[in-house]
């Protein structure tokens, strides 16, 4: 069992986790550099270990604040590793942290955060149609048609979903609206104090069919970091350290290809990512007590968590209920920080940070004795990731 | 102008300076639907590559295939993403399938009524629409409904 032989398994652990206070888009009053060294000092607070010991560094999505200028501001000494992970969209995010406990797993580095930083105000926002007078390339395939955002890129799959599954579109709607329930709890989300009714979510504008407003992410100002370190230091620091059981990255054939001509249209591009993950971590789907999955759009969470071992097509209907998402006492508690949905949009490092604080007993929308959590990153994009954290006890 | 599906104003397809998708516009000139075909194993490939993916030959070669299809799935836009569509939602955008062409799958807009009925499997033919009036001329193609 190759894949075994080498796992994180019970030999990488997060120590700490920080986070900014996230803003609606453009709306940060720090630039975006500093939001993230404030994430990072937050996690190494939260750790207890100096800023000048983080030796590594790992993000994605072309990240703009780079390990240089990050170590140099923290007074680190030394970069032992450095790392970005390819890809647009949040598919990295759970990678992010698989990279960073690789580099751990080496001995490549001893100490490595996994950030991501987005200050739209500052560097223009996302979803804005092309503002060019011409157009080529793959882009010249969709941009004429008036396909140009990542709401119509991936709206198409979602119909097929319903067409070929017989999905109802209440499942998207389930997914919101426990979002919108679990950030009323969450002092922390951009949606505290901002519920939603299935009233209101029936009312809602379409954006693009079959996606109402509430089936979009939010956009947002801040910044998160994880740190890791191996299992040992991490005990040294901690009586009650988070154990990285697996993390894992991965996309389908040909899953880059132009024009929505990727062989296996209807799916969130977890299929190759999942069997490992789970083998590599030592836990069933049945096993793992609270699932953080991300929301690009509600359909792609349908796909995600049907593709990722919580339901069937044949049993979505049933249980993707928003009684049945929500925590405590939901069969299957989803985002139960209100994700990215309703707490904020940081390309899903929030939902990796909420899965971890489920597993510490610190959610603002716990979920009783939960010992293995699980999260996804990015569903649909090219290459995706998952992460599945536990406690000791997990390990036997 | 009336004849187009979406107004004008939107970004014009060129056809890339490397040359990889000049068949297939130069083809929707004389509207015709021009998608790759491997001479060395058959593959039928959409978009357009450097090399087949069933075989990895780079000798793929290019086809011009009956411009219809069968409606695999769509959305309705009615949130405008570029100032040009502000007045020009909902459209609808389809995604079609060729299924005498080993499945490949092209975006386009639906003709017509916006809100017109219709469903995944129907048959569509192509529409081709020249933009002979910009300054570089192009031809999209779009999709019709058959009844």
């Amino acid at each position: 069992m190759g894949e075994l032989e080498h796992s994180l398994r019970g030999r990488v652990a997060v120590v700490g986790v920080g986070e900014t206070t996230y803003y609606k888009r453009g709306q940060s009053p720090d630039p975006e550099f500093v939001l993230v060294l404030q994430a990072i000092v937050a996690a190494c607070a939260d750790a207890g270990i100096e800023p000048s010991s983080i030796d590594g560094f790992c993000s994605y999505s072309n990240d703009r604040n780079t390990p240089a200028r990050l170590s140099a501001a923290l007074g680190g000494e030394v970069i032992r590793y450095s790392n970005m992970q390819w890809g647009g969209g949040g598919g990295g995010a759970a990678a992010a942290v698989q990279n960073a406990c690789l580099a751990v797993l080496s001995g490549s580095a001893d100490c490595v955060v996994a950030y991501r930083g987005l200050a739209q105000g500052q560097f223009g926002r996302f979803g804005q149609g092309a503002k060019s007078s011409t157009i080529s390339g793959s882009a010249a395939l969709t941009v004429p048609y008036g396909v140009m955002s990542p709401a119509q890129t991936y709206a198409m799959r979602t119909t097929r979903l319903f067409h070929d599954h017989a999905i109802s579109p209440d499942t998207l709607k389930a997914v919101s609206l426990a979002a919108y329930h679990h950030a009323q709890n969450n002092p922390r989300a951009v949606m505290y104090g901002r519920p939603l009714t299935a009233e209101a979510y029936d009312a809602s504008r379409w954006i693009t069919e079959p996606f109402h407003l509430y089936d979009l992410c939010l956009e947002n100002d801040g910044a998160a970091a994880v740190i890791v370190m191996s299992a040992e230091r991490a005990r040294d620091l901690s009586d009650r350290p988070v154990y990285v059981l697996a993390a894992q990255q991965g996309g389908p054939r040909r899953s880059g290809v132009a024009g929505h001509n990727q062989p296996d249209y209807v799916t969130s591009s977890l299929k190759p990512v999942i069997p490992r993950l789970f083998a590599q971590a030592g836990v069933t789907p049945a096993e793992v007590d609270v699932v953080q999955s991300y929301e690009n759009f509600t359909g792609a969470v349908v796909m995600s968590l049907i593709e990722s071992g919580f339901c069937t097509y044949e049993s979505a209907n049933e249980v993707l209920t928003f009684d049945n998402l929500i925590a405590p006492r939901g069969k299957l508690p989803l985002n139960t920080s209100g994700g990215n949905l309703a707490e904020c949009y940081m390309h899903g490092l929030g939902l990796v940070i909420e899965a971890i604080r489920q597993v510490r007993g610190e959610s603002t929308n716990q979920v009783p004795g939960a010992k293995v959590s699980f999260v996804n990153a990015g569903p649909m994009v090219e290459v995706v990731s998952a992460a599945i954290f536990g406690r000791a006890e997990v390990l036997g | 102008m009336g004849e187009y599906v979406l107004p004008q104003g939107l970004p014009a397809p060129v056809p890339a300076r490397d040359g990889l998708d000049r068949p297939y516009w130069d083809g929707t000139r004389r509207h015709e639907l021009w998608v790759q075909h491997c001479g060395q194993c058959g593959t039928w490939q959409w978009g357009p590559e450097w090399n087949c993916h069933g075989c990895r030959s780079l000798a793929i070669g290019w086809e011009s295939v009956p411009p219809e299809g069968v409606l695999y799935s769509w959305q309705r836009p009615w949130h405008p993403v570029h100032s040009a569509l502000a007045d020009a939602v909902p459209y609808t955008v389809v995604l079609v399938e060729l299924p005498d062409c080993g499945g490949v799958r092209m975006v386009g807009n639906l003709v017509g009524d916006p809100l017109q009925r219709f469903a995944i499997g129907d048959r569509v033919q192509a529409v081709f629409e020249d933009h002979n009036d910009s300054p570089t001329p192009f031809t999209l193609v779009q999709w019709r409904v058959l009844s």
